[in-house]
């Protein structure tokens, strides 16, 4: 006797579950494949995908494993059962003082004194991925638009949008002005988002920026800050790798604008921070938003209970970022190592005939490879990313995954690697223009 | 100018009474020595009764915490490892451990678990990858009270409640079920799963094997999903003995079925082990589907790789999980009893619980009114008077007045005891109150006594009421 089967159909997922937002089918991410089949290796694979897409920063571990070596209670709790119970007890949202504390005076230290951070208004989460995804729920409905200069880190579409339902417009800036953000090209993004019914919530900036390597101008934030201003919009500021810029007096905090207008209007304004690009920390998961509005700090507290920065980490990090001595040391350093290394960078791609923008921060450069494209489309661009990836076996990121206007432009990571495989990086990259010119 | 999630204040639910009695410990915390007339917290459902086992752990593997492993620093790797897989290490130690608390009689594959900054950011990941905003998910009352924040404030979904009752040591029925069911299709709400949690919170029991066939049965016929929280699997400390989902699949002989595609489970050590401030959870699935999802959510609570590490070191130790569920469990039941003895004493009766860190425990008797007013006056006093921080039923959904959880593993064993003694006073000055004149007390208070059982005992029969469930 047959016995029949009763399908029962699979049970759906959600919508969000299923669609794509999570962008993780983009060639941002194929090139992420190719270098994890076939990795760099000094000694084991010489000739294998070196990975350039990687915004990490690994030029100064030497000084955090030194202050490790000598500050070791940071990590043991002083052996005493009472630092070690308390610290693994304590899951309250408002996250360890001490640890706030440090985090404010390091914020404030990056800025060069620039800029006061009240510890109160500190509001800790597990990475900046966190941070932004938790402002964007606090200041949008689903279906509201945040407008982001392009070219943008090809994580936003994700971390705005999957969950919250938000829509990104870009503001589009384009490379006859250095993709800066002007004026006219907010107005064009915010009447482009009302024409499609959509209620424009804020503007989303990344300073320094990523990919261009560059901060933003004092005059272009005052811009911005003026325009979120008359439209009564949020400012979110993105400065992950505010620690980055190589010259320190060349960044502008939005947090310097406010205070030079008395805070006037500031509840408008957040801050996004971490320790991931600064600190080199990724895996440690420290972020913060940092806001002016008493509302989104106290709402912001609540829900980062579900993105709470482990209070072991919180304990460490307390403990090094109060040591001004540490910091102060850190900061100099880092920022120096990572000159070196862009100057290193733009020196060896100008011998291989490559332009950058001209850039003063971050772990990358912002590379100009659009006289050598066939067609100046996405399609071009994509061809010899695909050349450069297979042939000279660099695993670079294309301006088009970070919805960049103008087809040509490549974000190129130097931080994430010794000295010797960025000059290998080099030398690929030289042969390979030789042969593309002499064909 | 703010999203409407900010505006709508109670989807995250913090002016509950639950938070309100926090705020009133947080005024006036008792200390043995500097304060002690203050308020003990027994609302919190810590576990700090194990923290010297854990303290010699790290005194004797200091390379976990050094960044070290086998003399080499492994800082650098550690620091730079941000993949939402996770560290496959830790992933392998934690689901030996889960299959360790559930004696070994299921196995977990390391490659379905996904990692999250603790079990509040695992619940809430799963609804959102199971649930579209305005669908809605049954949950047996009384529950926990952050779910009412963390299955629905950000998602959107809705909570049904599967009303159970003191008349079956609030055990779930298929009526109920049904009831719940029922209910929802009325609000035209789409019910995409029932989530449980077993043990219970804040029942202190274990689901039992009627219970667990129920919920099949009902998952099975409506095709709907299955979350069952499991993060008191390790506080387990007397008979019956824990039940997970997971052995289900395995008896029903239902593992790879479609059905198993619907049963997700949620784990965490901020209670087996007492380290809620380190942040981790798990969602363990069989369904691919939710891995991948739930693995690319988990971007947005990632658990510090720091303490990733010092984990999969700690429970990689074999020898050091065996001791330590043991003895752990061997402590809890000590403290339950001392609070289930301390209560007795003055008549005041626990449902049986064998898990938890809290009792659930029946005040109904003291209640001036048989009202959630009445409930919330008692709560007040015994809060503001009595000087004790319990959470009240109603904060919990109880759809009956007079029911309190209250924690007995957040302390010491003598502040625990002077809670008992301030519970004691308490009641003998509510007695003296109420109580006739001398010579007729004894009298009468058998007849008291008699009274303050609700009819529906003497009518129902053995099976229906274990004696011992109103201890």
């Amino acid at each position: 006797m047959a016995i029949e089967s009763v399908q029962c159909p699979s049970v759906e997922l959600s919508k969000i579950a299923v669609s794509e937002t999570h962008g993780e089918n983009s060639p941002y991410f194929a090139g992420w494949k190719a270098y994890d089949e076939n990795p760099y290796h000094e000694k084991h694979n010489p000739s294998g995908v070196i990975q350039m897409g990687l915004a990490e920063n690994q030029v100064s571990f030497d000084l955090l494993e030194e202050y490790l070596e000598s500050n070791q209670e940071a990590t043991s709790w002083g052996k005493n059962v009472s630092g070690f119970k308390e610290n693994a007890l304590f899951q309250d949202y408002h996250g360890l003082l001490a640890f706030r504390k440090a985090m404010a005076s390091f914020m404030e230290q990056v800025r060069g004194g620039k800029a006061k951070f009240n510890p109160e208004r500190v509001v800790l989460t597990a990475g900046a991925t966190a941070a932004n995804e938790l402002l964007t729920f606090i200041l949008t409905n689903p279906g509201d638009a945040l407008l982001v200069p392009t070219p943008y880190y090809p994580g936003f579409d994700r971390d705005l949008r999957w969950r919250t339902g938000v829509e990104v417009v870009p503001i589009h800036c384009e490379s006859s002005n250095n993709f800066q953000i002007t004026p006219d090209a907010l107005e064009l993004a915010y009447s482009h988002a009302t024409s499609m019914n959509m209620k424009v919530r804020g503007v989303l900036i990344t300073n320094p920026s990523n990919p261009l390597g560059a901060t933003i101008q004092r005059t272009v934030l005052e811009q911005i800050l003026d325009f979120v201003t008359e439209k009564n919009i949020h400012l979110i500021s993105d400065e992950i790798y505010s620690g980055s810029v190589f010259h320190s007096d060349e960044f502008v905090s939005i947090a310097e604008i406010l205070e030079s207008r008395n805070y006037k209007d500031s509840e408008r304004c957040h801050i996004v921070y971490s320790l991931s690009k600064d600190l080199g920390l990724p895996g440690f998961r420290v972020g913060t938003v940092y806001s002016y509005n008493d509302q989104v700090v106290t709402t912001a507290r609540r829900m980062s209970s579900f993105t709470l920065i482990s209070s072991q980490t919180q304990f460490l990090l307390a403990s090094m970022l109060s040591n001004k001595e540490f910091t102060q040391k850190y900061i100099k350093t880092n920022r120096e190592r990572l000159r070196k290394r862009y100057e290193m960078i733009v020196e060896g791609l100008n011998k291989a005939g490559i332009m950058c923008l001209k850039g003063n921060a971050g772990l990358f450069c912002w590379m100009d490879l659009s006289p050598y494209l066939k067609e100046a489309t996405k399609e071009g661009e994509l061809e010899i990313w695909k050349m450069i990836m297979e042939e000279v076996k660099l695993n670079i990121s294309p301006g088009s995954s970070c919805r960049c206007s103008e087809a040509g432009w490549f974000r190129v990571c130097f931080a994430n690697m010794s000295e010797q495989t960025l000059e290998v990086a080099l030398t690929r990259l030289h042969h390979f223009m030789d042969r593309k010119r002499s064909k | 100018m703010l999203s409407k999630k900010v505006t709508d204040c109670n989807a995250h639910g913090q002016d509950s009474s639950y938070f309100l009695g926090w705020q009133a410990y947080e005024k006036n915390p008792y200390d043995d020595v500097h304060n002690p007339n203050g308020i003990i917290q027994m609302g919190l459902a810590e576990n700090q009764l194990s923290f010297d086992i854990l303290q010699t752990w790290l005194d004797n593997n200091p390379d976990a915490t050094g960044f070290k492993k086998n003399g080499q620093s492994v800082f650098k790797e550690l620091a730079l490892f941000q993949d939402y897989h996770g560290l496959l290490s830790f992933k392998k130690a934690l689901v030996n451990f889960m299959s360790e608390i559930r004696g070994n009689s299921v196995t977990f594959d390391p490659n379905n678990l996904v990692l999250t900054a603790g079990a509040t950011s695992a619940n809430e990941t799963l609804i959102f990858c199971v649930a579209n905003p305005g669908d809605a998910f049954l949950v047996p009352t009384p529950y926990y009270p952050g779910f009412d924040r963390d299955l629905k404030w950000r998602t959107g979904a809705e909570i049904v409640p599967i009303h159970c009752s003191s008349s079956n040591s609030f055990r779930i029925t298929k009526s109920a079920l049904e009831d719940a069911y029922q209910q929802a299709q009325k609000q035209d709400l789409k019910v995409k799963g029932i989530l449980i949690t077993n043990p219970s919170n804040p029942l202190g029991t274990s689901l039992n094997s009627h219970e667990l066939d129920l919920l099949f049965n009902f998952i099975s016929t409506k095709n709907m999903h299955l979350i069952s929280d499991e993060v008191y699997s390790g506080t387990v400390f007397s008979s019956p003995s824990f039940i997970s989902v997971m052995e289900v699949l395995k008896n029903k002989n239902l593992i790879n079925s479609e059905v198993s595609k619907r049963v997700h489970i949620v784990c965490s050590l901020s209670k087996d082990l007492g380290l809620p401030g380190f942040r981790i959870g798990a969602i363990y699935s069989c369904n691919e589907e939710v891995v991948s999802a739930a693995t690319k959510m988990s971007s947005f609570g990632l658990i510090s790789s720091q303490t990733q590490y010092l984990l999969s070191e700690m429970l990689s130790d074999g020898k050091f999980t065996k001791s330590y569920l043991s003895e752990n469990r061997r402590r809890l039941k000590h403290r339950h009893e001392t609070l289930v003895k301390g209560l007795q004493k003055v008549g005041i009766r626990c449902l049986k619980g064998n898990a938890g860190l809290y009792c659930w425990v029946d005040m109904r008797h003291l209640l001036s009114s048989k009202t959630f007013q009445g409930e919330m006056e008692l709560w007040k006093k015994i809060v503001y008077d009595v000087r004790l921080n319990i959470s009240p039923g109603s904060s919990c959904h109880c759809s009956e007045p007079g029911w309190f959880r209250v924690c007995f593993a957040n302390m010491s064993e003598q502040t625990l005891l002077f809670a008992m003694q301030r519970v004691k006073s308490f009641v003998e000055s509510m007695s003296k109150k109420n109580s006739p004149p001398r010579h007729e007390h004894l009298r009468l208070s058998h007849a008291r006594r008699t009274k303050s059982l609700p009819k529906w005992v003497f009518s129902l029969t053995s099976n229906q009421l274990e004696v011992g469930d109103l201890r």
